[in-house]
């Protein structure tokens, strides 16, 4: 039987955090009364003319820098025709033969093209309103319509559908680091739509490819391209042809429907838009995008592996989580003291189930408060299940982890406590002790277990269990 | 030659509804527009840049700072049909 390979590109849509629309001074708006941030510029009345918003200039070269596209010298805008109510001129203001920046490059895939373009309107479907007349009427809210995107296209690098969303969460994370999008999926500043195909193993040669729209989540994406796959494999196999159209895959039934075969929807008729200028990069624009552009989360996984020690998965969760990896940065600067690779896995294991999806920059546990903790655990100062006593409280009331220990008396037992616990220990457990004598080594646990309860975890097993040695002799 | 297939196709892309002699004339004058387009190509272009815009100008901006947007009533009142919210349209589905 036949092997077949899977072929897969991107394509994502990043709605951009300016403050204004892509060519007008509309404030961009979540969540505003529907048709309350609109103008005749983005209502597409007749004799208005879209101006385009510097700043959305300046984060579309960021996109491009940051994934090192070939930033056009001159890019111009094209009008894209199609009729659709959430497009009132008739037209999108996009990019066609000269997008802004191409043969780009994010990990191990290839960046096709990445250019700009306005967002169209929210159509609200009957009944949202309750106010509907009837079913076949829906209710257009421009409030979204014109605001500025990016659309990044990947080349057909991608194998499987782990792979795509191993890539896209690199490139989620990628636009999140450099400021220039929320980047939410459910809320849709980050679409993703996925072109698929499969051809037989080792064939060089394209199947042909079907484009699954829309899809809103990370899980959704990697079960509708299995689906999908599965599904071209299955037609494939049973001599059929798979057919070029796009599809929408629903994560409930994991169904795929054809969305729509308008026969003629791929003649947009591109042309020139002739009421704005090209975009010419100057040295300055440049300059100031590349200035503007922080370490790149790839390539502070790989510091984080490479300079301090870190296993390739805490270090890609720290870079990929923005945040993550700065507390843990400012925990490092704070204590030089602390091993690296041990306060990665507090931060990881230990503090993150605690914040769950919070910012730890806005939690109580300081930077500082976490490295001293982890000193203290490492110093054998205090236990490893007392200084997740110590994280409790440091989460809930923040405070200085010292101060904890002593407040609440959970220093690790040594000297005279400790020696006296086990006496104890021993005294409480004949039997065990006879056993132990006897050659019986398991013996030991009913022995340390008895400690350990004693000093309510505040001991270090190792150490009871050298003591009760001593003690007996052993 | 433009054909009576490709005005109806174009038609339909501008969702223009047209009248049988409306198709013949059509047909006709798009023929003549696009012949004479075509003359162009006997031109010798060599070394010029393909205009996109007839003035030579570049990087028109605007700073990224809002403007008054109009209120949601001023917005809705010229459309042929609306809710207190929005602009009615026919489901695009439907």
């Amino acid at each position: 039987m036949t092997d077949f390979e899977p072929v897969i590109g991107l394509e994502i849509h990043v709605q951009l955090k300016t403050r204004t629309k892509m060519f007008c001074g509309c404030e961009l708006s979540f969540g505003a009364p529907p048709n309350t941030h609109t103008c005749p510029v983005c209502l597409g009345h007749p004799g208005t003319l879209p101006v385009t918003n510097a700043e959305a200039v300046h984060f579309g070269l960021m996109i491009a820098m940051a994934l090192d596209c070939t930033v056009a010298p001159r890019s111009i805008f094209h009008r894209k025709n199609y009729f659709y109510p959430d497009l009132p001129k008739g037209y999108q203001i996009s990019q066609y033969d000269i997008p802004l920046g191409r043969e780009g490059r994010l990990g191990d895939v290839r960046i096709h093209r990445v250019h700009l373009e306005e967002d169209a309107a929210k159509l609200v479907h009957a009944g949202s309103s309750g106010r509907m007349h009837t079913a076949e009427a829906s209710v257009v809210d421009f409030n979204r319509g014109g605001t500025p995107l990016v659309e990044i296209v990947s080349e057909p690098d991608i194998r499987t559908a782990h792979q795509a969303g191993d890539w896209l969460r690199l490139l989620r994370a990628t636009l999140k680091r450099i400021g220039v999008s929320d980047v939410n999926m459910e809320e849709g500043s980050l679409r993703c739509d996925a072109n698929i195909s499969i051809r037989p193993a080792g064939d060089s040669n394209f199947g042909v490819k079907t484009e699954l729209k829309n899809m809103n989540s990370f899980r959704f994406i990697e079960r509708g391209i299995e689906a999908e796959v599965a599904r071209q494999e299955s037609i494939l196999r049973d001599g059929g042809q798979v057919v070029q159209e796009t599809l929408h895959f629903d994560p409930s039934t994991g169904a795929i429907t054809s969305l729509r075969s308008k026969e003629e929807a791929h003649d947009y008729r591109y042309f020139p838009e002739p009421d704005l200028v090209p975009i010419a990069p100057t040295e300055a624009m440049l300059e100031r995008a590349r200035e503007a552009l922080p370490e790149l989360p790839a390539a502070r996984a790989e510091r984080f592996e490479r300079d301090l020690g870190l296993t390739a998965g805490t270090a890609k969760l720290l870079a990929f989580r923005g945040e993550l990896g700065d507390f843990f940065e400012d925990a490092l600067g704070a204590d030089g003291q602390v091993e690296p690779a041990t306060l990665a896995n507090w931060v990881t294991v230990e503090l993150v189930p605690r914040l769950g999806d919070a910012d730890p920059q806005e939690s109580k546990v300081e930077p500082r408060a976490l490295a001293r903790l982890v000193e203290l655990v490492s110093a054998k100062t205090i236990s490893q299940s007392a200084g997740k006593t110590v994280l409790d409280v440091l989460a809930a009331e923040g405070g200085d982890p010292e101060r904890i220990v002593q407040e609440r008396s959970l220093a690790m037992a040594g000297g005279d406590e400790l020696e006296g616990i086990v006496e104890r220990a021993l005294e409480a457990n004949p039997k065990a002790v006879e056993e132990l004598k006897g050659g019986k080594a398991k013996a030991i646990g009913a022995i340390v277990g008895f400690a350990m309860r004693e000093t309510k975890g505040r001991a270090d097993g190792g150490e009871v269990n050298r003591i009760v040695r001593e003690k007996l002799g052993l | 030659m433009i054909d009576r297939e490709q005005v109806l196709h174009v038609a339909k892309l501008a969702r223009l509804r047209l009248s049988e002699e409306e198709v013949e004339r059509m047909s006709e004058e798009l023929s003549t527009i696009l012949e004479h387009v075509e003359r162009i190509n006997e031109l010798d272009l060599e070394g010029v840049e393909p205009t996109s815009h007839v003035i030579d100008v570049e990087n028109v901006l605007r700073p990224d700072e809002p403007r008054p947007c109009l209120p949601r009533e001023v917005a809705l009142a010229n459309a042929p049909d609306a809710t207190d919210e929005g602009f009615r349209v026919p489901s695009p589905g439907g």
